[in-house]
C-alpha cells in the first residue's frame, strides 16, 4: 500500500513541475484565459527565438506575457496587441507573418517551386510519351534519367 | 545535355547552401532589426538610479545627440562591453545615458563601483516597461538618439572595437553632416 502511494506521488511530481513553470495570472474567467493562451502561442519570444511567448522562460517573455495580459484586461483586441508588439519588436514576433509584398516569397515560394517541379515532370512525361513509339525500350532506359 | 542536368541541380544546391553559410557568418541570427530606427524615441520618464525622487524624461534630453546604453548588473556581456564604454565610446564626446534594465538599484550601484561609471546620467527601469517601449529584449543594447529625439542607430549586443569603427563612427558622421 505504502509503495503504491510512493509511486503515485512520484508519478504526480512532473505535474507539479509543469504547474510551477506557468506564470500565475489572475484571469477574470476561463474564456479570457483561453484567449490569452491562444494569443501568446501565436507570438514569438524575441530572446529565445524558437519558442512562443507562452512557452518561453526568458525574462523578456515574462514581461511581454504580463503586457499582453494587461492589454487583454484593458479591453484591447488581439490585433491591437499584435500591432503594439510589432511596433516595438518588428514582425519577427508574429509566428504567422501577414501576407504582403515583402512576404510573398515566404507565402507563395513553396507553391511556385511545386508548380515548377510539376511543370518539369509534365514536360518529361510528354516527351517520353512522344518518343516511346519510335525508340526501343532498351535504349531509352539507359540513356535517360 | 540532359545528362548534365543533375550536375547543374547539384551545383545549384551547393551554391544555395554556400550562400546560407556565408549569410550566417555575416549576420547575427539573434539580432532583430529594430522597427524604431529613424522613428522618434518613445516618450519615457524614469527615476535616476540612486536618486528616486529625481526623474529624467525624453524632453529633458533633447537638443543634443546621446547614447542610451542598456545595462544591468546581471548581464554578463555588459562586463565585456564596459571597458569600451569607459574609453572609446566616452571619447566620442557624446553624453552616455545609462539605462539600468530590470536591476536591483543596490546591485547596480555596486556593479558600477566595481567596473567604473561611464554614464552622464543613469535612469532605472526596474520593471522593464520602458524597455518594452524601446524594443529592448536583452542587454547590452545601445541606441544613438539624435538632437531631435529620433533613434538613428541601434546596436544589439556589446559594442566591440569593430562595431565602433564600422557602425557607430559612420552613424555619427552622418549626424554631423546634417548639423548646421
Amino acid at each position: 500500500m505504502r509503495r503504491a502511494l510512493v509511486w503515485l506521488i512520484l508519478c504526480l511530481l512532473p505535474v507539479l513541475a509543469f504547474a510551477q513553470a506557468i506564470q500565475p495570472l489572475p484571469f477574470r474567467d476561463r474564456a479570457e484565459e483561453v484567449r490569452f493562451q491562444k494569443l501568446s502561442a501565436e507570438l514569438r519570444c524575441p530572446m529565445c527565438q524558437n519558442e512562443t511567448l507562452a512557452d518561453s522562460n526568458a525574462p523578456i517573455a515574462h514581461d511581454l506575457r504580463r503586457q499582453v495580459f494587461e492589454m487583454i484586461q484593458a479591453g484591447k483586441s488581439d490585433d491591437e496587441i499584435k500591432t503594439y508588439l510589432v511596433d516595438r519588436y518588428s514582425q519577427f514576433v508574429l509566428y504567422k507573418p501577414p501576407v504582403e509584398p515583402s512576404t510573398w516569397l515566404l507565402w507563395f515560394g513553396p507553391a511556385v517551386l511545386l508548380a515548377a517541379g510539376a511543370l518539369v515532370v509534365a514536360i518529361q512525361v510528354r516527351r517520353r510519351a512522344r518518343q516511346a513509339p519510335v525508340s526501343t525500350p532498351a535504349n531509352d532506359t539507359e540513356d535517360d534519367w | 545535355m540532359s545528362r548534365l542536368l543533375p550536375l547543374f541541380a547539384f551545383l545549384l544546391l551547393v551554391g544555395l547552401f554556400g550562400f546560407g553559410i556565408w549569410w550566417n557568418t555575416q549576420h547575427d541570427q539573434h539580432e532583430i532589426v529594430s522597427p524604431l530606427i529613424d522613428k522618434p524615441a518613445p516618450a519615457f520618464s524614469l527615476p535616476v538610479l540612486g536618486e528616486p525622487t529625481r526623474t529624467v524624461d525624453k524632453a529633458s534630453l533633447l537638443g543634443k545627440p546621446y547614447f542610451l546604453n542598456v545595462f544591468a548588473s546581471w548581464c554578463i556581456e555588459c562586463v565585456h562591453e564596459h571597458p569600451m564604454l569607459m574609453t572609446d565610446v566616452k571619447q566620442l564626446g557624446l553624453p552616455i545615458v545609462g539605462f539600468n534594465y530590470k536591476d536591483d538599484p543596490q546591485a547596480a550601484t555596486a556593479w558600477l563601483a566595481e567596473h567604473g561609471n561611464p554614464f552622464d546620467v543613469i535612469v532605472a527601469d526596474r520593471d522593464g516597461r520602458t524597455g518594452i517601449d524601446f524594443g529592448v529584449y536583452a542587454a547590452p543594447e545601445t541606441f544613438l538618439v539624435d538632437a531631435k529625439g529620433v533613434i538613428r542607430y541601434k546596436r544589439i549586443g556589446p559594442i566591440t572595437p569593430e562595431v565602433l569603427d564600422k557602425e557607430i563612427r559612420p552613424a555619427l558622421a552622418a549626424l554631423a553632416k546634417e548639423a548646421p
